[in-house]
């Protein structure tokens, strides 16, 4: 009888101790949970693990099946030949340009714009609300071809123009949601604070730019990392118009360059600039290259980029 | 929002100051309004124009040859590879964004309780958003990075392919073979799933407890009915995020066929191609809004409900009194028409 009693009550502590009371979490269920995150985590990681691993391996590694994760030696060989043929230095500056210059833009359009569907009233907002969710679904494809053609007729394209027009007009890349986070946040000021600049005899401009703005600042950020991030990003509209598929302006960035990675290298071994052979290391060394400035920033940002979509409140209070 | 609509404007001209508001709200978003249709709608027309033509660039300028619907038979008869590459597209949205979405709010859920080095998960979270781009990606793909170590995909593929198919089998390996690709796109789905979990009020959650609920009914009852619009946002998310990104094949054709060469195609044929591929997205997300979209929660139902019922009963009520006040002018009309001849019948006696 007691024996049972006994084993009883050890069986409840363990249960306690495993799945947790009311008050503190069980360790069964901490240990399940991290092992989750970590080995989740891990998978993320696993691919700029492996590319960073595999970017610094010479020929004989990467054959050598017993060489799986740490090369033999740091061969560095890999990185030089890729920026070069990357170009690597010119590309970035270009890189920055294509993207920079938009997002400055994009920041300071849908702020006007999400400042004015989110205070005044008027006829037809819903409708222009629907509007924008709409140009946010509609894909970039059905457009492309005769804004192709226009920008071909504005004679600007293959320049940084066909960038920057759309985004002085507030339908630059993901525009959309940028005047989206606007309108969320400018909702959240107090109409209290604007009614009182009226009064003090401001206009809608001045209190716009004397009370909105100050107080947008984490919006600002959010949109101006995020925009940076997609613009440097895009390959595909950023190399239809601002490279220009036909004309081949020099405009050009890391990620266009990365793309063509496999042509201009080869360009280059032809000339015997390179010292070794097109190999998946050497792939990977570009990859890491083309991705090292924005890890870089991201790591210097981190704390606006994770705490971005908090505090722009785009989900609701 | 709903304060706004509850004070009932009185209809009719607007006042001085509420017109200059009007107009400064047509000041602010004017830059929006002209970039829309520059450039949006004026495309959007001018490519549904384009493609019932073939378009030719000569030196002498661009020649416009109408078709009729010869583009679209070219696309779908002639042409085997955008079909299929619709259908895979199809399969890999419907089975892929759920992925994402379960995934992410998974995520979320882990990361919402008390743990420790929250800030250092974040941060590998969210890492991929930075670097999802097409090239790298290709690249990644291209070696096999993006894949599981140690997962057989075609004992995976061969499996599902007994009873799916092929398509469908085809794209769900695809997707075992790119399950980490997968993983990547759910970045900004976990920061926006995690900044509304945080948002639920923990006094629900205690009032759920006191009453008995367990951990697993507070999330279907609690947990998901509330941050079901972020559902429904990250949803429309990843499949927009999808079907622009150049992993996409569908979208490399459509450049490819704007570019080539061949005498069939061209713009117009690229225009046909776009508008179709557009209509798929745009079903993809009406379709994702249908399954998820907010109905409104069960008190609000009731309420409408009865307030639909009350409005019905006096709408019934005036029409019965509207009823009773004609019969009585009837009756009276009836009644004056007899006591006429009633009386006249009674002087005649």
């Amino acid at each position: 009888m007691k024996a049972t009693i006994k084993s009883k009550f050890t069986k409840e502590k363990l249960h306690r101790f495993v799945f947790g009371s009311k008050e503190k979490e069980g360790a069964g269920k901490q240990i399940i949970v991290y092992g989750l995150l970590i080995c989740i985590g891990f998978i993320y990681l696993y691919p700029i693990l492996y590319m960073i691993s595999t970017s610094f391996m010479n020929r004989d590694d990467l054959l050598d099946t017993s060489v799986k994760w740490i090369p033999s030696a740091l061969y560095i060989q890999n990185y030089i030949d890729a920026a070069k043929s990357l170009d690597f230095w010119s590309s970035i500056g270009k890189g920055i340009a294509i993207a920079g210059l938009p997002t400055i833009l994009n920041v300071i359009t849908c702020m006007f714009i999400g400042y004015g569907f989110a205070t005044f009233n008027f006829k037809g907002k819903k409708f222009f609300m629907g509007l924008l969710i709409f140009s946010y679904i509609l894909p970039s494809q059905v457009t492309m071809i005769p804004t192709y053609v226009l920008y071909n007729d504005m004679g600007i394209l293959g320049s940084l123009w066909t960038f920057v027009l759309p985004a002085m007009f507030g339908n630059g890349l993901n525009s959309p949601i940028f005047i989206l986070i606007f309108y969320q946040f400018f909702r959240q000021v107090p109409k209290v604070l604007l009614e009182a600049a009226h009064i003090d005899g401001a206009g809608y401009f001045k209190s716009f730019v004397r009370i909105a703005i100050p107080s947008a600042a984490p919006a600002i950020l959010t949109v101006f990392l995020f925009s940076f991030v997609w613009y440097w990003n895009e390959s595909y509209l950023t190399e239809m118009y601002v490279r220009g598929l036909s004309t081949h302006s020099d405009w050009t960035n890391l990620v266009i360059q990365l793309k063509n990675f496999d042509m201009s290298f080869n360009t280059l071994a032809q000339v015997g600039d390179t010292a070794t052979n097109l190999n998946e290391s050497v792939r990977m060394a570009a990859t890491s290259l083309s991705i090292l400035p924005l890890l870089v920033m991201y790591f210097i940002l981190q704390r606006y980029f994770i705490e971005s979509i908090d505090r722009t409140g785009i989900t609701g209070e | 929002m709903s304060k706004e609509k509850k004070v009932k404007k009185p209809k009719g001209k607007l006042g001085k100051l509420e017109k200059r508001e009007a107009r400064a709200g047509y000041l602010f978003i004017a830059p929006w309004l002209i970039g829309v249709i520059l450039f949006m709608l004026y495309p959007l027309a001018q490519s549904f124009y384009y493609m019932w033509y073939n378009i030719r660039i000569t030196p002498l300028g661009t020649k416009f040859i109408p078709v009729g619907t010869g583009n679209f038979t070219q696309i779908w008869l002639e042409n085997p590879e955008f079909p299929k590459q619709i259908v895979t597209y199809l399969w890999q949205t419907i089975v892929q964004v759920p992925i994402i979405v379960v995934f992410a709010l998974m995520i979320a859920m882990m990361l919402n309780g008390k743990i420790r080095f929250k800030g250092f998960f974040r941060l590998i979270f969210f890492l991929p958003v930075i670097i999802v781009s097409g090239p790298v990606m290709n690249m990644l793909v291209d070696q096999e990075a993006a894949s599981i170590p140690a997962m057989n995909i075609q004992s995976i593929t061969a499996a599902f392919g007994t009873f799916l198919p092929q398509s469908a089998a085809e794209s769900v390996g695809e997707i075992f073979s790119n399950m980490i690709m997968i993983l990547w796109y759910s970045g900004v789905q976990i920061l926006i799933f995690l900044s509304a979990l945080q948002k639920i009020d923990p006094a629900l959650y205690e009032a759920a407890k006191i009453d008995g609920g367990s951990k697993w009914e507070c999330f279907w009852k609690i947990t998901l009915p509330t941050i079901k619009p972020m559902i429904l946002l990250n949803a429309v998310y990843s499949v927009i995020f999808m079907s622009s990104n150049e992993q996409n094949e569908l979208i490399n054709m459509i450049q490819r066929a704007m570019f080539s060469g061949t005498k069939e195609k061209g713009y117009g044929y690229a225009s046909a191609m776009a508008w179709m591929y557009s209509l798929v997205v745009t079903l993809v997300v009406l379709v994702f809004f249908l399954l998820l979209g907010s109905k409104k929660d069960v008190y609000d139902r009731q309420v409408k409900k009865r307030k639909r019922a009350m409005k019905k009963e006096a709408r019934l009520v005036k029409k019965i009194e509207r009823r009773g006040i004609r019969n009585v002018k009837k009756l009276e009309k009836a009644r004056k028409k007899r006591k006429y001849r009633t009386y006249t019948g009674e002087s005649d006696y």
